[in-house]
């Protein structure tokens, strides 16, 4: 498969990504997007590390591969994380405004 | 190589060192002995003057280098002292008056408190050391030091009673006056620098006075000449920008003595002599000085006719005297000119002193008006001051006659017209001065009765040199005998011959006839003789009358009203123009784009400021905007 | 056309699908369970690729743990399509706008490289396997591994602080 085609799914899954972000107002589906986005980047980061695997790359440097890899685990480790943190900040919102509704936080206007 | 006169450091170096140790420790010194340091250091320097003095007259003229200025790459100027002929004479005066001036000083400030009394020595000391330097430097740039430093002492002693808001105007417009002047002087060394590429005078002179070398076209002399001369009237008092003289007689009477009629005023009479050759070269301002000052001369002069301010009509008539020596300088007479330098530094610094002498014994009145009948009361004061305003009237033997004899013969020589006129300020000047001596000191005393009661002699101080001064005005003139009278008797002529020797080269000397030099002396005489005495028989019984001056009388009381012309047509428009720039310019300009720039980025954020919706999602869609504008920059662009 | 392809094209067609009907279901549920097929279509993507140890973790991770929570958030919540917050048209169409914006940009940029006809090693390569990553992980990267622990604590207890009733 030649990698323009990855590129192409992956910025496809990530501009949808970005388009939901930009259109809803539920917190949460914001906060879903934001992990399609990141699924993206982890899809590319793959490929791109099967792509230098057929290449010179990876022969004068047999770690290039596994490296690759190894973030996009990493990538994982800290979205868990940082998934956990955030559906409770939703949470917490909700308890105070009962709703998850975005524009209703607009303190920074002032 | 070590010439004897490498030595004449020491000259100006002895006031600077005065000055230092009175200025630093006023507050600690008591009165005599800021005193005596005072008067101590200029008689040394003095002696030193007298030791050169005789070196000169023996022959020997020397430039004594020191240091390096300036020095940018083809341009050298060094710190010089030229010493010749004609410094050596201006030494003489300079250090001489100046310390019998400073003696004098010492009883006449004696009011004065000690830290006062040891402020105005260093003033008198600085000044005398910035003279020195002005006489005494061997170019442009030196002079142009002392020019500026005799200024600045001129107007610091103007001003030294800077309590009184009047002083301080007169101080102002004293070295304002000056400024003006000094433009002219400087940007006349630009040029010399630009055409000549040097400032030394040897070198200038040399460079000039060359036909081989001479470059400069008659554009180029005639304007140095004339942008110097534009510095001299300002310091010398010469029309247009002589009323800063008058004014200037807030200062203390020994400092109007000192300054503004023995020494500084002469400096312009002095750098022109120095560049006698340049002068020579351009006859059109020599022409131009010759008018000026005899205009100056007959102005003043008519001027003090109405005075009533006792150092008023001295100082109109010191004003009146420095325009015969333009005149002198503007008709080719170097020698007349220092000759009349040398006598009236004599009996103006006499009259001066004499002034004050009775200034301080009516206890600060200077009012003629109310004096009167001080003969028998001031019996030193009232005999050195009638032998000075004889010898300014051009009596003879006195000195001033020799003098200004000699200038008036040059002016005949020139064109008698110039004579004539000149003739006439001479009877004015008899005149005003003989109306003040008597309205001064003959008939009745006319002021209050406590004033009368505290009428007093002088100290010792203050009438030894009265009479020091009355000797020299009596007998200053006698080594410039014109030939008429005895065969080398122009000794003075003689000494200066060396620095002259250029300039009479080139000009041609038609010598008057021996009857017509007499006829003209006795012209003169007779008819100073004839308002001399018509003034002594009107005003010795003068009687205090309250009328009006009306007609010719009232311009002259007014001074021709050349203040209020330069009010009108130079003060007020400048003020008006410097009140406009502040009220438009200033407020609506300047001060309209400062605000205006806080009040835009005021008015500015409060309208960005809307764009703060405080939504996430516009914030996001914001930042997606950006980044793609980033990426098609980067990418397509 | 191989079964490789065949399998590339029906997975990248799923994602595309589940990744639209994310941002486009009303209901944040039914968004949740699209999301969850993304995953997995993803997670196919990474077998293809044989990277066999991501395809298990993003399983496990993702549409195991992660997609659990938000589930589990939403029905705490009780969210359903009625309550969804509604966005201005414009605002919605300008965000349709740019996000396509960006994709032409980026794909039209990014279609010039020469790179971008570079082949990618499907199937073969035993790089991604638990084997290889598992040295690596615990050789090389074994301090980011034990701060990642650090981390996992940290957000912990930052969600508990965060959770906790007010007082």
């Amino acid at each position: 498969m030649e990698i323009k085609w990855y590129i192409g799914l992956a910025l496809a899954l990530f501009c949808t990504g970005i388009v939901g972000v930009l259109t809803r107002r539920n917190s949460i589906i914001i906060f879903m997007c934001i992990e399609l986005m990141l699924n993206s980047v982890n899809l590319l980061l793959v490929a791109f590390s099967k792509m230098h695997a057929a290449s010179a790359v990876a022969i004068s440097n047999p770690n290039v591969v596994t490296d690759a890899q190894i973030f996009v685990f990493f990538i994982m480790v800290v979205a868990a994380a940082e998934v956990s943190v955030g559906l409770a900040i939703i949470v917490m919102l909700y308890r105070n405004t009962h709703s998850v509704d975005v524009n209703f936080l607009n303190r920074l206007k002032n | 190589m070590n010439n004897v006169l490498q030595m004449v450091w020491l000259i100006p170096v002895l006031p600077l060192i005065g000055f230092l140790i009175n200025g630093l420790g006023r507050k600690n010194l008591s009165r005599s002995v800021s005193g005596f340091i005072g008067s101590g250091t200029v008689f040394l320097s003095f002696l030193v003057s007298v030791y050169v003095f005789f070196n000169v007259r023996s022959g020997n003229t020397h430039v004594a280098h020191y240091f390096d200025f300036i020095n940018v790459t083809a341009l050298k100027i060094g710190f010089d002292f030229q010493i010749d002929q004609l410094t050596s004479i201006f030494l003489l005066i300079i250090t001489g008056v100046g310390f019998l001036i400073h003696v004098y000083s010492t009883s006449y400030m004696h009011d004065e408190e000690p830290k006062d009394f040891a402020k105005y020595f260093a003033y008198l000391n600085l000044f005398v050391f910035s003279m020195l330097l002005l006489v005494m430097g061997a170019n442009y740039v030196i002079m142009f030091i002392g020019w500026e430093g005799v200024g600045l002492c001129s107007y610091l002693l103007i001003g030294f009673w800077f309590k009184n808001t009047n002083y301080n105007i007169a101080a102002k417009k004293a070295f304002i006056m000056n400024r003006i002047g000094d433009l002219g002087f400087l940007l006349a060394v630009f040029w010399l620098i630009s055409k000549v590429g040097s400032v030394d005078y040897h070198h200038v002179f040399e460079f000039v006075s060359n036909t081989k070398t001479n470059r400069l076209t008659t554009f180029d002399i005639t304007g140095i000449t004339m942008l110097l001369f534009v510095g001299a009237m300002g310091k010398s008092a010469q029309i247009p920008l002589y009323t800063w003289l008058p004014d200037a007689m807030a200062g203390p009477t020994p400092v109007s003595a000192l300054i503004h009629a023995a020494t500084m005023v002469t400096a312009g009479i002095y750098m022109i002599a120095r560049s006698n050759i340049l002068y020579t070269m351009a006859p059109v301002t020599q022409g131009v000085v010759a008018i000026v000052g005899l205009s100056t001369a007959i102005l003043a002069a008519t001027i003090a006719l109405k005075q009533n301010d006792i150092k008023k009509v001295l100082a109109y008539s010191t004003v009146s005297q420095l325009g015969y020596m333009f005149l002198a300088l503007g008709v080719g007479a170097y020698t007349g000119a220092v000759f009349h330098v040398m006598t009236h530094a004599f009996f103006k610094a006499l009259l001066f002193l004499g002034a004050g002498s009775v200034i301080h014994a009516m206890g600060g009145e200077q009012d003629i008006r109310n004096m009167g009948g001080l003969k028998k009361y001031m019996s030193i004061t009232h005999i050195t001051f009638l032998l000075a305003c004889l010898a300014i009237a051009g009596m003879p033997p006195f000195s001033g006659f020799f003098s200004k004899d000699e200038i008036l013969a040059a002016a005949f020589e020139k064109n008698p017209i110039l004579w004539g006129v000149g003739v006439a300020g001479a009877i004015m000047t008899a005149f005003y001065m003989f109306r003040l001596y008597a309205m001064t000191f003959l008939g009745k005393f006319r002021g209050s009765h406590e004033q009368e009661h505290h009428l007093h002699e002088s100290p010792k101080a203050m009438t030894i040199p009265l009479i020091i001064l009355a000797i020299l005005s009596v007998i200053g003139g006698w080594i410039g005998i014109p030939e008429i009278f005895m065969h080398g008797g122009h000794r003075l002529e003689t000494f200066l011959e060396p620095v002259f020797a250029q300039s009479n080269a080139i000009a041609e000397n038609s010598h008057l006839s021996h009857a017509t030099e007499y006829m003209l002396m006795g012209i003169s005489v007779a008819a100073a003789l004839a308002a001399l005495v018509f003034a002594w028989s009107k005003f010795s019984k003068y009687q205090k009358v309250e009328k009006e001056e009306t007609g010719i009388g009232k311009v002259l009381t007014n001074k021709w009203y050349v203040d209020e012309l330069y009010d009108a047509i130079i003060v007020k428009p400048l003020l008006s123009i410097a009140k406009y720039f502040n009220n438009i310019f200033e407020k609506k300009g300047i001060d309209g784009f400062v605000n205006g720039v806080g009040k835009a980025v005021n008015y500015g954020s409060r309208q960005i400021r809307l764009l703060q919706t405080g939504q996430v999602g516009t914030y996001v869609l914001m930042m997606v905007l950006g980044i793609l504008i980033f990426f098609i920059v980067q990418l397509f662009l | 056309m191989g079964i490789t392809q065949i399998l590339f094209w029906s997975l990248s067609a799923l994602a595309l699908f589940g990744a639209i009907m994310v941002v486009a279901s009303k209901s944040p549920v039914h968004s949740i369970l699209y999301l969850i097929v993304v995953f997995f279509a993803i997670s196919g993507h990474y077998i293809l690729l044989n990277a066999q140890f991501l395809a298990i973790v993003n399983i496990i991770v993702y549409a195991g743990a992660i997609m659990v929570l938000f589930l589990f958030v939403v029905m705490l919540m009780n969210l359903n399509a009625e309550s969804e917050p509604k966005k201005h048209r414009m605002l919605q169409f300008a965000g349709l706008i740019s996000g396509g914006c960006l994709f032409l940009v980026l794909i039209s940029a990014l279609s010039e490289t020469p790179q971008a006809s570079n082949l990618v090693q499907m199937g073969g390569g035993n790089s991604g396997l638990i084997k290889e990553l598992g040295k690596a992980l615990f050789t090389n990267y074994v301090l980011p591994f034990e701060i990642s622990s650090v981390l996992f604590l940290s957000a912990m207890i930052g969600a508990v602080v965060i959770g906790k009733k007010e007082k």
